[in-house]
Order: C-alpha cells, then structure tokens, then sequence
C-alpha cells in the first residue's frame, strides 16, 4: 500500500493575523511556520497502514524554500521519502493551480499511489479545497473528513463525520482522503528519527521537472481584496451578586434583552 | 439572474440550510430565478417542501443508481447538468455534504469555489463572499472571477426563506451515472441533542468543569435549552468528550444565537471558532480569564453553583411562559 501525504506550511495556530498594507494579504512576517495540524493526522494514518499493510509513505508539499523544514519534522516521524515543489512561477497558485501542480508532481514518482492523504483544511486560508480539485485531476474518488478508515483488498471502507452521525464510506483504490481530528493520536518523534533526517536531502522539482507550463495553469479564481479584523464585540456586562441572583438575571437578559432563549 | 442553490435531504427531510440557502440566494438578487437542485431516489415528494421556501424550480434527479451520496458520482453528474441549465451562480452549504460535494463539481467545471462564507453578496455583476480566515481571526473579503460563480454558505448565516414560490419540477436524468465513493450507511449520534456544528444554542465546558462526570451539568443545561453539547480541545485531549464536540481552530467553527463557556479559559485557538456567535455567555471562577473579554454577559463564579442555578433559572422562566 503506498501512499503520498500533501504536506502544506501554516502560520503557527497562536499567530496574530492583520493586513497592514491593506491589499489582501495578511502579514507573515515574523510568523513561526508548522505543518498544518490536520496534515499531522493524515501523516499518522499513512504510517499506521505502511505498518499494517506495508509499502512506502512519500510526503509532496508545494511551497518556497522554508517548507523544506516541514517535510523534516514528518519525515522523523517514519515517512521515507519527501519531495518538495518549489519554483517562483508557483508563488501565488490557487486551489485548482496548486491541484494540479500536485498532479504533475504525483504523475512523476516512481510508483502511482493506492492512497493520497491531506488534511480536510489548511487552518490558514481554510479552504479545503485543494484535496478534492486533486482528486478530480487526478480522476479519483475521495472521501472527505475521515475519522476512521479499513483496508480491504483492492478498496477501503471509510468513516466520515457528518452532522449529527457518521457516514460509512466504500471507496476502490486508488482515491483521495482527508483527515478530520479524531482519526488518530499522532506520535512523536525520536531522537533517532531527527537525526537521522538531519542530512537528508530532499529533492526540490521545479515546473520543468514535474513537466508544468506555469502558463497553462488556471489563473487565480477567488481573489481576496481585503483582509479586515473581525467586528469588536461590545464590552460585556459582569453580572454580579449570589449565584443565583446572577443565574437569573442572565436567563431574564438573555430572553427580554437578547432574545435568544 | 439564474441561481442554482444545493438542496440537501436526509431521513425524507429537506435540511434547513437548503432553506437558508435560498436567501441567501434571494439576498443576490431579489428577482433571481432561484433553482434548488435536488439528487436522491424517491426524493420528489421534497419538492413541495422546496417551493413552500422559496424555490422558483426544482430540477430533480429521481433516480435508484444516485440514491446513495457519492462526491465523485453526483459531482460530475450536477457538473454535466450545470454545463447545459448554465446557473451564473451556485450556492452550496458549509456542510459536510456542500463542502464535499460543491467542490467535485466546481472541479467538475473547472472554476473556482469561495468556501465557507458568512455573507454573500454582489459587486459589479460579480459574487462576492466575506469568509473568515484563520479560523475568524480575521476576514476575507474575496471576489469570485470564474464562471459559473459558486460559494458555499456556513450554516446559520441567513435565516430559511419562508416566502413561497412556484418550485416547478424540471426533472432531469442521470444519464451514464458512475460513481466511485459511496456512502453505504448512516449511523446517527447515540445523543438526541442537536449536532455543535449546528445547533442554534451550543453550552460548552472546558477544563473547569474538573471531570467528565460533571459535564452532566453541562448536558442538563443544553437540554433545557434545546441545545447542543461543546467542549475545549483541553477536555477533549482528555477523553472526557468525544472529539466531534470540540469547538476551536482545529475543531468547529461555530456561529450560534448563544453560546455559553463553562470553565473555559478562552485560548485563542478556542476564541478564533467560537467569537462570531450572535451572544457569548462566559461563567468562569477567573475575572481574569480571556473568555469574558467576548462575553456579552459573564458570571464570575464556581461553575458547580452557576450553572445549575442557570439551569434551574431557565427552567424557571420556561414554567412563568408556560
Ligand atoms: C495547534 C493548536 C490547536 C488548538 N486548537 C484548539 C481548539 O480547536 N479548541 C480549543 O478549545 N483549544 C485549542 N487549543 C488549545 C488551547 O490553546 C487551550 O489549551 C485550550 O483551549 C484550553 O482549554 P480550557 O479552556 O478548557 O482549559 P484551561 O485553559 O485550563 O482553562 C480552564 C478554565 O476553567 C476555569 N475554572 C477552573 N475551575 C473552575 C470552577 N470550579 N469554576 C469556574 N471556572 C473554573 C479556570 O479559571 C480556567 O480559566 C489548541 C492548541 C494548539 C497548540
Ligand atoms: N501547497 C500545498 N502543498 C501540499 N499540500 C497542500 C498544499 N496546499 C494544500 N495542501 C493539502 O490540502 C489540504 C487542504 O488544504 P486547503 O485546500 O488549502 O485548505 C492540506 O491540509 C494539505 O494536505
């Protein structure tokens, strides 16, 4: 069973987000880089089925230079091998570009995968798009926020969250799966494993080795043109006085006042 | 304007986002030719229940290979159908169901999709959406550039149309239907409580409440209320709830009516899913603690006295109503 996991680099979760050039485009200068959690537990689930089931776990991420760092920290986890997209023409791609950027990339490894691995969204952006444009690209199916997932022969039996339940889903492989939390508990790394990825060098494919025109990719679809601060909430009110008195004085605010209950 | 909303059914029941939906459709363009779009098998009977909300058409796919939800399956079926009704704007629910599926037709299409917008609206005859980023810390204002214009809608966003409109049935057919992931079963929740990710009222606890046996605190409250069980991802982490529950960056980001803290801290991972909801409650022993500062009301104060007291409370005021 080899598998492929879509590494993406986000801005640390206690990051403070704000547009000081008001162009559209937040400001991540001084920003500590992580891989994007929900990829951590897609990572995880690629481990656990190369150990179940054998075969090769490879980790592809599109981004500059600093992403390298990324694909370290999942690569000391176990994965074995990692490439890394990197070309200037790829700076500003869309979810469909960075598809099918990432189709060309899968295209060229030596092996096609049974499973590609993503998380459901980047907890940048949050879009959640670019693993299901893969899945298109590349005509597969997917499933999307798995919690659970079984092998079966030449197909896997999956469970996604849904509102108010789960979904059980039959997919044949090979397809594209996102991971939801809830899927795993990740592990950590050793020390063994950091310093055993130290040295390692990771292949950086620019557009002409993945054999991509930058040209014939689709421009931008959805553009931002201004990132503003959520609304300042009013100041609040401390209700004060014997639990009781408090409790009341709410439950009359919220259904005189606020009229939500 | 022609605008094809994503209808969504289970259990032989409309979803009210498809209701939600159609105003914000209508929120478009008043006088759009509003098009909820319908797949399932024996799923036509719906169709009364489309138009009583405002669907000027229903374009229905009745049909037994379609019957089971499959992305791959009813995207490129609806990315066919799109292709020859030629809608300028698709609409789709932040739903695990829109969310899956408005994207495999607007690859199926090849064009763009804004996802999970809180608001829609129209600028120089193009859509544009405001979608929070990095889970609400900020928001985005984006335009949508490829055609047809497609979105999805995060629940709770628009009130359901309840303006009726002629919902005229177009059926259409599924034609060399193939699909390749499909679900096989649904098994609902054990709880009878609303879903977080839905729920008009959610009452959360984090690590204050001490243990998970006390949530029945929590739960005691939410079911006066009608409304949904959230926890932090700390009490989560913890096991004391399941992991659906988590409310936060890297759990749901939720726009409730109300939503009431219970010895939480307010984290900023925490804060970022939850700081859009209409009204925040905060009850925490801490007057120091980040929560109270989105609060529009707090309770500074034990959660094992408040929030029975504000469970008594409710109760309270539920018997002075009647
Ligand atoms: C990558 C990443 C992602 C994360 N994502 C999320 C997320 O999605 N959601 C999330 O919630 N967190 C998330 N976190 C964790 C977050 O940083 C906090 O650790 C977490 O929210 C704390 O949960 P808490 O408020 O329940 O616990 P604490 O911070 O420990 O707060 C407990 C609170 O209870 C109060 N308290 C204690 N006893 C009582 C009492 N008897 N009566 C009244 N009040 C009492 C205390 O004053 C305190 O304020 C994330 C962290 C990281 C690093
Ligand atoms: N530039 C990228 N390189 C590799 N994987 C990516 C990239 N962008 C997105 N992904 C994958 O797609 C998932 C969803 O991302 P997004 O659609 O950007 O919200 C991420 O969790 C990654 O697994």
């Amino acid at each position: 069973m080899n598998t492929v996991v879509l590494i993406k680099q986000v801005p640390d979760t206690a990051t403070r987000i704000q547009d000081r050039t008001a162009k559209g485009r937040v400001d991540l200068s001084g920003v500590t880089w992580v891989v994007n959690p929900y990829d951590e537990y897609a990572v995880e689930e690629a481990l656990r089925i190369k150990a179940a089931h054998g075969g090769t776990v490879t980790l592809i991420a599109l981004g500059p230079e600093r992403v390298a760092s990324a694909l370290k920290d999942m690569l000391a986890l176990g994965a074995d091998e990692a490439v890394q997209i990197v070309d200037p023409a790829f700076d500003d791609l869309g979810a469909q570009g960075t598809a099918a950027v990432l189709a060309a990339a899968i295209g060229k490894l030596p092996a096609p995968p049974d499973m590609i691995w993503a998380g459901w969204k980047g907890v940048d952006d949050d879009q959640g798009l670019v693993p299901i444009y893969l899945a298109h690209a590349l005509g597969l199916p997917h499933v999307s926020f798995v919690v659970q997932v079984a092998i079966d022969g030449g197909r896997a039996i999956v469970q996604r969250e849904v509102e108010g339940g789960k979904e059980t889903v039959t997919t044949p492989l090979p397809a594209v799966f996102t991971a939801q939390k809830g899927l795993n508990e990740v592990r950590y790394a050793s020390l063994k494993g950091i310093m055993a990825v130290k040295r390692k060098e990771i292949p950086a494919w620019d557009a002409a080795a993945i054999g991509v025109d930058p040209a014939s990719i689709a421009p931008r679809a959805v553009e931002t043109t201004e990132i503003t601060p959520p609304p300042e909430r009013p100041s609040g009110r401390i209700l004060g006085g014997a639990p009781s008195d408090a409790a009341r004085e709410l439950v009359r605010l919220l259904h005189e006042e606020a009229k939500v209950i | 304007m022609h605008i094809w909303v994503l209808a969504e059914a289970r259990d032989g029941q409309v979803k009210r986002i498809s209701y939600e939906l159609v105003t914000a459709a209508r929120a478009l363009d008043d006088s759009a030719d509003v098009t909820a779009v319908l797949v399932g098998s024996g799923v036509g009977p719906l169709a009364g229940d489309l138009a009583a909300h405002g669907a000027d058409r229903v374009l229905l796919v009745d049909d037994v290979r379609a019957a089971q939800y499959s992305p791959d399956g009813w995207g490129n079926l609806l990315a066919r159908l799109a292709r020859e009704d030629r809608p300028d704007v698709i609409l789709g629910g932040a739903t695990a169901r829109g969310r899956d599926l408005t994207p495999r037709i607007a690859a199926g299409l090849g064009v763009g999709v804004a996802s999970d917008a809180v608001e829609v609206g129209m600028a120089a005859g193009r859509l544009t959406a405001v979608r929070p980023i990095y889970a609400g810390k900020a928001l985005a204002r984006v335009v949508v550039h490829s055609d047809p214009q497609i979105a999805t809608i995060r629940p709770n966003s628009y009130p359901p149309c309840e303006r009726p409109a002629a919902g005229t049935v177009v059926a259409a057919d599924a034609g060399d239907y193939v699909a390749g992931a499909v679900v096989t079963h649904l098994e609902a929740a054990a709880s009878t409580r609303p879903d977080v990710a839905e729920a008009d009222i959610i009452v959360s606890g984090g690590r204050g409440m001490a243990g998970p046996e006390h949530f029945a605190l929590i739960e005691a409250l939410a079911d006066t209320l009608g409304a949904a069980v959230g926890a932090s991802r700390a009490v989560v982490d913890a096991g004391w709830r399941p992991h659906g529950d988590q409310v936060g960056q890297t759990g749901k980001t939720v726009s409730p009516s109300l939503y009431i803290a219970c010895g939480i801290s307010g984290a900023v991972q925490h804060l970022a899913g939850m700081k859009t909801s209409k009204y925040i409650v905060a009850i925490n022993k801490d007057p120091e603690a980040p929560i109270f500062s989105v609060a529009d009301y707090g309770i500074v104060g034990d959660v094992f006295e408040v929030v029975p007291a504000v469970t008594e409370a409710v109760r309270a005021l539920r018997a002075a109503n009647g």
